[in-house]
């Protein structure tokens, strides 16, 4: 086997791949937010909400999470598209990734607010405090603390998922590769490139989250307790 | 004028969707039993706790390895292994490509899944078996692997439907899977609320079993 590999392109194409870069952290900053307060609002509904918002909550999260993205996005862009609702592939991609990792978010997030000690409720409502006031005010930023590196995990996750939305379109990272592999014949180098890109966001991307983290939940830090 | 049945769609079209959910579980089959070829190696090298500068190299040679899989989205894998393979000179047909690519990506997830079964079981149960003489290999087998493979029984139904949904990505290279069919149908009737909807629908009932039987055996594990 004699392959001479060729990374000429990276000169020509340099560019091109930075706006893939961009595109694809674009489509995942806009999605994380959405995303965590979709999946918040789902887990809190299934938990404490009336029987019919727990039946929807559990018919969204089983719907989205036995189902594979790539259909999702399918389902939801061709069928904008029959209705004549024109919202372009961005954010069809974006619409389809807060669908999606809110369902996921919402199994993490109710972990947490099931892992917390039954103590904590009791002596919020001893001090008055009303239900919803425990619930946003004393569960959830326990429970988020709980949660949070299985948080960073899914939407590390989710980043790579980005990848498949060049599929509608939009040409993220992925997208652009497949188009200078078809201009320059070089899949194999190009898509190692890539590779090697996605590697490189993802460690990055979790080091932000797990960055974040240090600043948002002081306590842990000095407890020294690993996060 | 074909004869419509069913949401609008004709029996050759809802059989051309079926077939490709065939190849769905086909492609899933394959990266399963790849998944296990390339999972179980890397499983037992990075659950090795002691040892020299072998065991050393092969811990962090298996630790690199899932995290630099695990870094990189599965359609950009199947690329590389599609394009990668080609460049060999071999013309290889998508399934090996996919199947590949699947071996690659589910071994280091299985691996991690695994390494973790293995660790969970306590070190004293390591210990006592020392105590009663065995060798490594036979602590290992007779001691260890009984107790780690319950553990694993859910993690690994549970990772079972990613596998199932994962092969979706497959289309990327153009394989012949569920999703791929139910995109040919949908550009050739212009229905795709029906279409991936039943698609959606197949992945469903492969895939929603298994997550039920995945909880359950947690719970009753919990329980015991």
């Amino acid at each position: 086997m004699s392959y001479e590999f060729d990374f000429a392109f990276l000169d020509e194409y340099g560019p091109e791949l930075l706006r893939g870069v961009w595109l694809t952290l674009g489509m995942t900053a806009a999605s994380v937010l959405p995303g965590f307060l979709l999946g918040t609002l789902c887990a809190v509904g299934r938990l404490y909400g009336p029987p019919w918002v727990r039946r929807v909550a559990i018919v969204y999260v089983e719907a989205i999470r036995n189902t594979p993205l790539v259909i999702q996005v399918f389902w939801l862009f061709f069928g904008l598209a029959v209705l004549q609702v024109r919202i372009g592939a961005f954010p069809a991609a974006v619409l389809a990734l807060v669908i999606n990792v809110g369902a996921y978010t919402a199994e993490i997030m109710r972990a947490g607010f099931e892992s917390i000690p039954k103590g904590q409720v009791e002596a919020a409502s001893c001090l008055a405090l009303t239900r919803s006031q425990v619930i946003w005010g004393v569960q959830l930023p326990q429970a988020v603390e709980r949660v949070y590196p299985a948080l960073v995990s899914q939407f590390v996750l989710m980043m790579l998922a980005t990848s498949i939305m060049s599929q509608i379109s939009a040409e993220e990272l992925t997208g652009v590769a497949y188009q200078i592999q078809a201009f320059t014949f070089r899949g194999f180098e190009v898509y190692l490139v890539i590779a090697g890109i996605y590697v490189a966001l993802a460690a990055a991307l979790r080091l932000v989250l797990l960055g974040c983290a240090t600043v948002a939940f002081p306590r842990r830090r000095r407890l020294g307790t690993p996060l | 004028m074909p004869d419509v049945t069913w949401l609008g769609l004709t029996w050759d079209q809802l059989l051309f969707i079926f077939r490709g959910a065939g190849w769905t579980l086909v492609l899933s089959l394959l990266g399963f039993l790849g998944g296990t070829l390339v999972g179980l190696p890397l499983a037992l090298a990075r659950a090795k706790r002691k040892g020299g500068a072998g065991s050393w190299l092969l811990r962090h040679g298996a630790g690199a390895y899932v995290a630099l899989v695990q870094g990189v989205p599965l359609p950009v894998i199947m690329f590389v292994v599609y394009f990668g393979v080609s460049i060999g000179g071999f013309e290889v047909p998508a399934l090996a490509a996919a199947g590949l690519a699947m071996t690659l990506w589910s071994g280091a997830y299985l691996g991690e899944i695994w390494r973790g079964c293995i660790q969970a079981v306590p070190r004293t149960q390591w210990e006592a078996a020392e105590c009663l003489a065995l060798s490594p290999l036979q602590r290992f087998v007779h001691v260890i692997l009984p107790q780690a493979l319950r553990i694993a029984v859910p993690p690994t139904v549970g990772f079972l439907v990613q596998i199932v949904k994962n092969t979706s990505y497959s289309v990327v290279i153009g394989f012949f899977d569920l999703t791929y069919s139910a995109k040919v149908i949908n550009n050739a009737t212009y229905k795709p609320f029906q279409v991936f909807t039943i698609a959606a629908l197949i992945y469903f009932a492969i895939c929603y079993p298994m997550s039920v039987m995945s909880r359950r055996f947690e719970a009753r594990m919990r329980r015991a």
